[in-house]
């Protein structure tokens, strides 16, 4: 049947995918006339730096979802997505289509404008945390002073959409995945700020290119081995920020259904997915970016630094997200779901002490000079 | 200051824990249960009565539908009760194919409560791992039965067939590799027997695999212990039975206590909890899946033994054999009568309870003489322990009612039959 059709519209895709390329190219070589024009008007030249981001990590996301149906099915003896396309690489993009061209349904009394700002106010702090993000030394689209205080501020903003979304869909259970959502990003607010405040402490600044310049050497100058416990406590907060498995109370699946966007479906929805995956990309990349070396090769400072010389500094960027990217998948696959008190006390009596007690420590150790991190 | 009133969640029918058709009524207090309220009825088919007006035989297929996730068991409680009524016995053969079953059917029971409870609690790994396993138990099902749930395999007098001396195996295809199938095909050379072994051979180890998972894992014991408690006096009193009761600490095993079949020639050992929380009763199920494995491997050294008929020879319960039934004008009588009529019971009532995967699965017959029951009620282990989620929930906190329903591994279809 499938075969029948690709067989009767092929002419029709040859066609359509040759005009895109032509267009492409004729858009590519107009840019390239005009490079003075548009590098010339700062409007223009930073909305294309815009785009040039916001493209990929879309890209990006579509592509993260596959990918976690495709680890987890096989970390549980089975395939994932096989059939859209080969070897199933098209799924995210048929996904997108549906949700697209599906109707988004308006709960009976439920506030129409909240419910439609809800998603907006979701995807917006996700994506506009990328403005400061570099994903190499030169490679940042404002390379502001205080990169990583304006990236706490807007991931707190997300929780907005999750609140409104809550309240606004008018049902018990994403109002319950709303209130549980909002106490757990408090908590977990307060301990990741910590382990930031211990990253700013090490790095000596709060710019994002800064922090990583500060961790050249080697793979042991990088702030994962110095602030380890920092390290755990950060990545495990963020995991509990994007609301993702052990910690997604906020959806709950089994016990509140979808939690906050139980009511959402279509474009809404999406718009809440792209949110979720775009934090955890995010999270991933701040991870590698404050405890990884972001940039740095691994290998700086040993034998084979002559031999990977030549791999752009982006590439380590990119692999050490996705290494991250992966834990995220992995959690979960392997674990059950917290319960909503137990995430608390998990952040109150665990977290928060952990992180205070190790600023402790670092501030002594950056006091006493102890290198050759705290030099 | 407005009054502060809890309020009400309604919980399912449609709901990703609700485990069928459950619907919870919970008054709640935030996220604290005042009050657990399930309404039951959403899947009831009246198999009772529907089994008034059948010949017995007709309504074995009903009792494959009850608890949907143990169906010969059901079929068991069924055909013990016809066959007390009847005063026959199935031939010792027929007895060890279904403790074989029975021991079967509990591992499909428990690795699908494994499964969903995990699912339940957010552990969804487990689930993909335990359906692995029942993929080969539902394929014994389908060599011995032709189907792979709603068997309709034990019959009053003994079991419909023997079992075959060839387990079937996959075929390649487009998507399936020869190499794939070859591999899947390994155990399958030989008879069913064989596969049963090799089967028994590997699932301890699965087991070990389930556990690693869950058992030492910290968020699994804090989503289970201390939840959902019953002391062991409680437990009686609410007439639970099965994995329910023995993790409340109650050594009480239908097969042990009241043996049927062979069950008295069987070595096996009965699990108990000792706080009676969900943890425990995750501990004794587990444990019940090791011991279900150590029966079997016992029925399958002595059938491998002991050839035999399967049925008893009595034209008026057996159907003839297809060729006597070509020759034999009776035989063609017989057949005849057994398919339309059936066979009258003698008047009387009987009760049979057999140690279901679930708890005590009871039939209580009435008989007139006729050829239908008169009256057939079923004692569904279920029921007993759904009455008691108000009591079990109380207290806890929402994401607590998932695992206590997870932890009476309910199925709807036999609570409300």
């Amino acid at each position: 049947m499938a075969h029948a059709l690709i067989e009767k519209y092929k002419g029709h895709l040859l066609a359509t995918a040759l005009t895109a390329g032509v267009l492409g190219l004729l858009v590519l070589w107009l840019g390239y006339q005009y490079r003075d024009f548009i590098t010339g008007n700062v409007l223009l030249y930073t909305l294309l730096k815009i785009i040039a981001i916001l493209v990929p990590l879309l890209l990006a996301v579509a592509y993260l979802t596959y990918a976690e149906r495709k680890i987890i099915g096989y970390m549980q003896v089975r395939i994932g997505p096989n059939r859209v396309g080969p070897r199933g690489w098209l799924q995210p993009i048929a996904d997108a289509m549906k949700l697209l061209f599906k109707e988004i349904i308006f709960p009976t009394n439920a506030n129409r404008f909240l419910f439609v700002v809800a998603p907006m106010l979701s995807i917006a702090p996700a994506l506009a945390a990328w403005a400061v993000f570099p994903f190499t030394d030169t490679l940042v689209l404002a390379n502001i002073d205080a990169s990583l205080l304006y990236i706490l501020a807007l991931t707190s903003v997300g929780v907005y959409g999750v609140i409104i979304a809550g309240w606004a869909s008018n049902s018990k259970y994403a109002f319950l995945g709303a209130m549980r959502s909002a106490a757990q990003i408090v908590s977990y607010e307060i301990a990741m700020g910590f382990a930031l405040v211990g990253v700013l402490i090490a790095g000596g600044s709060l710019n994002l290119v800064e922090i990583v310049e500060a961790q050249q050497g080697s793979f042991l100058h990088w702030f994962w081995l110095p602030l380890f416990p920092l390290f755990l406590v950060y990545f495990i907060s963020g995991v509990a920020e994007t609301n993702r498995a052990p910690f997604d109370v906020a959806e709950g699946e089994s016990e509140i259904v979808a939690g906050f966007h139980v009511e959402y479906s279509g474009m809404a929805f999406a718009v809440f997915f792209l949110a979720e995956y775009a934090n955890m990309i995010l999270i991933a990349a701040l991870a590698a970016l404050m405890f990884l070396g972001g940039w740095l090769s691994p290998f700086e400072g040993t034998w084979f630094e002559a031999w990977f010389a030549w791999v752009p500094a982006i590439f380590w960027m990119l692999a050490k997200t996705a290494l991250m990217l992966l834990f995220f998948l992995w959690f979960r696959a392997t674990f059950p779901r917290y319960r909503y008190d137990q995430i608390m006390r998990l952040g109150w009596k665990v977290f928060i002490p952990i992180t205070i007690v190790w600023l402790v420590v670092e501030a002594a150790a950056v006091m006493a000079g102890i290198g050759p991190w705290f030099v | 200051m407005p009054e502060i009133r809890n309020f009400t969640l309604n919980f399912g029918p449609q709901h990703p824990a609700a485990h069928g058709v459950l619907r919870l009524v919970l008054e709640m207090d935030g996220e604290v249960i005042e009050r657990a309220d399930p309404h039951i009825g959403l899947l009831h088919r009246g198999t009772e009565k529907l089994a008034e007006s059948k010949p017995f035989n007709q309504s074995i297929g009903y009792m494959d539908r009850l608890d949907y996730v143990s169906m010969m068991c059901n079929e068991h409680g069924y055909v013990l009760a016809i066959e007390k009524l009847l005063g026959v016995e199935a031939p010792i053969r027929a007895q060890y194919i279904r403790v074989m079953f029975d021991e079967i059917t509990r591992i499909l029971n428990h690795l699908l409560w494994l499964g969903a409870h995990g699912l339940d609690i957010g552990a969804m790994t487990v689930f993909l791992y335990a359906f692995r396993e029942r993929e080969d138990l539902m394929d014994l099902y389908e060599a011995v039965s032709g189907t792979r749930m709603h068997a309709t395999y034990y019959r009053p007098g003994g079991v419909y067939r023997d079992l075959p001396d060839r387990m079937p195996q996959y075929e390649a295809s487009k998507w399936h590799s020869k190499k794939d199938v070859d591999r899947k095909n390994e155990d399958r050379q030989g008879s069913m027997l064989d596969f049963i072994e090799a089967f028994t051979e590997r699932f301890p180890g699965c087991v070990d695999e389930y556990e690693t998972l869950l058992t030492d894992n910290r968020i699994w014991k804090q989503r289970t212990v201390g939840i959902g408690v019953v002391s062991p006096e409680r437990a009686m009193q609410l007439g639970f039975s099965g994995a329910m009761l023995r993790g409340s600490g109650i050594e009480w095993d239908l097969r042990k206590k009241q043996p049927y079949e062979v069950y008295d020639r069987m070595r096996f050992d009965i699990p108990v909890g000792t706080t009676g929380d969900c943890y425990d009763r995750y501990l004794v199920r587990i444990e019940e899946l090791r011991q279900s494995n150590r029966i079997i491997k016992q029925c399958v050294h002595w059938l491998r033994n002991n050839p035999g008929p399967v049925m008893l020879d009595d034209a008026k319960l057996a159907p003839p054999r297809r060729e006597e039934m070509k020759a034999d004008m009776e035989a063609l009588i017989h057949h005849f009568k057994l398919f339309t009529e059936g066979y009258c019971v003698p008047a009387g009532e009987a009760y049979a309870a057999i140690e279901h995967p679930k708890g005590e699965f009871g039939v209580y017959l009435v008989s007139d003489g006729a050829n239908k029951p008169y009256r057939l009620k079923v004692r569904a282990p279920g029921f007993a322990h759904l009455s008691a989620m108000d009591e079990m929930a109380r207290g806890h906190m929402l994401a607590d009612v998932v695992a206590v329903i997870g932890t009476q591994d309910i199925v709807f279809g036999e609570i409300d039959r």
